[in-house]
């Protein structure tokens, strides 16, 4: 596993995780506030960051791959417009979460951990949103919803999207 | 006269509609030119009536629900603002409702009450009276008080409470910590997410008293990433404690300090068991520790560590103020206190239900939840999260107490109650927890770690009836391994959900399938 040094045309990029890094290394344990800094900012860790982190943490390439890979929230790749979890825990099954993540692929055209061709919506499975009396629950963002179904759910991809949601 | 009107903010309430009926109120209001005072406070747990609106009138709140957005005119037109009881979802005196009157509330005595991040609130409702007292006792008293109230760990492990703090006061060093663990990842539980959305300030307080119970000064809460509102709500109810001085440097002039900070986790299920959330903590992987040494001796960075689910935490609060017999009053057997009852699932009327120990899950589901949502009848239920067993209806009369579950091979857990109708297919369920197991294990230990992914396919080759009786074998095996050859509750009751479906409902997982189980 390489990670590429940052090239001249990402010194703006370098800058930027740079300044994040420098404002949050000298916690105890910094490492998961650092890392949730960065994807606040830029939607996902850039390859660039790892060698950064590892500088300013004293940790090896490795263990900072590590650590990025081992955690379900953090991504590698830049997600649309939008990041929507559907939640797959046993409380939203019990009132037909399956099949509203079947509709919810299928409507969006993709499937888990992968971003619409017009870069608006991601998907991404998630373990519980804690709305577990009201389910099935679905988060766009920062946002939940409960008691989604699969009409429901059209609306809501439709309010959110600028364009119309290409049904495949 | 300004009319108080009050509209729950917690993330529930908001998945149905809450903000849209704040704003349509708002307007209603002003197109009427009624002067309102619109409150954002706690939800008071009664989720299948969310968005609740209540209504301060000369004689009380009076409440509706559930409202949604689209009723808010026709509401308003039936004299909401007077607090008349026409419309068809006037509820009348909502503290009255069998579903609240029964309850016994200690920990969520001001849930759904107060404005969840104003202190004249929580003050005038009893806020930081244990901690006046904390301040009036010695370490070893607080911790004394602690036992006396027979307070085990809500979280899952049911450890008691006392002796955990015993522990880390009796260990010497320079620097000690608490940790929070709020990394509710169980489904069906949503009791940690109520207290930190709702009274926020009752779980400072339950810290700051336990950094005073052992001379820790420094506090950190692990707080799960899939509770971004929790997150917020902490942030500013800390930041409004410490500037009132209950928080920080010289806790109202007592000479003692206590800071405290929310640390965000990052989508880990086993980051809630308590070594893991160490590591994570510490910025590594959130791989399993193994134990001895006891976090309470070397914790986190090394140091002797209280490791408290949020709900052990809230409950220290109300046995300072009241005295540990006060809670230890309430309860059976060994199971002391209250226990936070999550109804969740396919159910009718879902929510919080805060009981003594004793009563029967029967009792919870059918008085409290009424039923099942769709109407169908109930077939399973599923205590205690995703590593809980699936109980059959011979099980439904079980008194919910720690040592009368274990009896059975339940847990009670962190409370979750998961119903399921008729319509679901128990050996899929059984399939998703090994499913479960396998994408969440840490992947230090071997049985977990591989043993999930066994399972899986073990499974799969059962639900395809290629060679089922075998492969029936194969998985008791299996479980058998998981159970005893683990390092930690992740591998070691993973096989509960799985082996309480052999048992249970065993024709569901022969049943010829149409596919793989999907």
């Amino acid at each position: 596993m390489s990670h590429p040094t940052p090239q001249p045309a990402d010194t703006a990029l370098a800058a930027q995780l740079q300044a994040v890094i420098d404002q949050h290394a000298a916690r105890p344990g910094a490492m998961l506030p650092l890392l949730h800094a960065i994807q606040a900012q830029h939607g996902y860790i850039p390859d660039a960051a790892v060698p950064m982190i590892a500088e300013a943490l004293r940790h090896t390439r490795a263990e900072v791959h590590g650590i990025i890979s081992f955690y379900h929230h953090f991504r590698t790749h830049p997600p649309g417009r939008h990041v929507i979890q559907v939640c797959r825990a046993e409380a939203c099954q019990a009132v037909g979460a399956r099949a509203l993540e079947a509709h919810v692929k299928s409507a969006l055209g993709v499937d888990y951990h992968e971003t619409t061709a017009d870069r608006e919506f991601t998907l991404e499975p998630v373990y519980c949103l804690g709305n577990c009396a009201c389910g099935p629950s679905l988060r766009v963002d920062d946002e939940i919803h409960g008691r989604m179904d699969a009409a429901g759910f059209d609306r809501l991809a439709a309010q959110l999207s600028a364009t119309v949601v290409e049904v495949k | 006269m300004t009319t108080t009107i009050y509209v729950p903010c917690d993330t529930t309430a908001r998945s149905l509609g809450a903000d849209a009926v704040a704003a349509r109120l708002t307007r209603a209001a002003e197109r009427l030119g009624v002067a309102i005072q619109l409150k954002r406070n706690g939800s008071r747990g009664l989720f299948w009536l969310e968005p609740l609106v209540e209504v301060e009138t000369a004689t009380g709140r009076v409440a509706y629900g559930p409202v949604a957005p689209t009723d808010v005119d026709a509401l308003v037109d039936a004299g909401l603002f007077e607090g008349r009881q026409e419309h068809a979802l006037a509820l009348g005196d909502i503290e009255a409702h069998p579903y609240l009157a029964r309850q016994q509330r200690l920990t969520f005595s001001r849930i759904g009450l107060t404005d969840p991040l104003a202190l004249e609130d929580y003050t005038a409702r009893q806020g930081f009276a244990g901690l006046k007292q904390a301040l009036a006792l010695t370490p070893q008293a607080i911790v004394d008080e602690v036992k006396a109230s027979g307070l085990r760990g809500r979280g899952g492990a049911a450890f008691p409470t006392g002796i955990k703090w015993q522990t880390v006061h009796d260990t010497p060093a320079a620097q000690k910590y608490i940790v929070c663990n709020a990394d509710e990842g169980d489904s069906g539980t949503f009791a940690d997410r109520l207290v930190m959305e709702c009274d926020p300030f009752m779980l400072i307080e339950g810290m700051t008293i336990a950094g005073l119970a052992v001379g820790a000064t420094q506090g950190y809460i692990y707080l799960r990433s899939e509770y971004p509102l929790a997150q917020a709500m902490l942030d500013e109810a800390i930041a409004r404690a410490e500037a009132a001085g209950y928080l920080g440097e010289n806790i109202l002039d007592s000479g003692h300090a206590f800071h405290l900070e929310v640390r965000l986790g990052a989508g880990a299920y086993i980051c809630g068991e308590e070594t893991s959330l160490l590591e994570s903590l510490e910025g590594k992987r959130g791989l399993v520790r193994a134990k001895p040494p006891l976090p309470a001796i070397e914790g986190l960075f090394g140091q002797p560590t209280v490791v408290n689910n949020v709900l052990s935490l809230a409950a220290v609060p109300f046995i300072l103020d009241q005295g540990g017999q006060a809670y230890a009053d309430y309860g059976m057997g060994k199971s002391r206190g209250t226990l936070a009852l999550q109804l969740a699932g396919n159910v009718a009327r879902g929510g919080l239900v805060e009981l003594a120990f004793g009563t029967t899950l029967r009792e919870l589901m059918e008085s409290f939840g009424g039923g099942t949502r769709s109407g169908r009848p109930l077939k399973a239920v599923q205590v205690g999260g995703p590593l809980g067993a699936y109980l059959p209806e011979s099980q439904w009369d079980t008194p919910l107490d720690y040592e009368a579950f274990a009896a059975f091979g339940g847990v009670v857990g962190h409370g979750g109650v998961v119903m399921f109708d008729d319509s679901v297919d128990m050996g899929a369920q059984a399939r998703f927890a090994m499913e479960f197991c396998a994408v969440e294990s840490c992947g230090k230990c071997t049985p977990c770690r591989i043993g999930a992914v066994r399972g899986v396919e073990v499974i799969d080759r059962i639900r395809a009836g290629d060679a089922a009786d075998e492969n029936l074998v194969l998985l008791a095996d299996l479980c058998e391994t998981m159970v005893d050859g683990s390092l930690c509750a992740m591998g070691g009751m993973t096989p509960f959900p799985v082996q309480s479906v052999m048992k249970h409902f065993p024709d569901d997982l022969t049943r010829p399938q149409a596919e793989g189980g999907r």
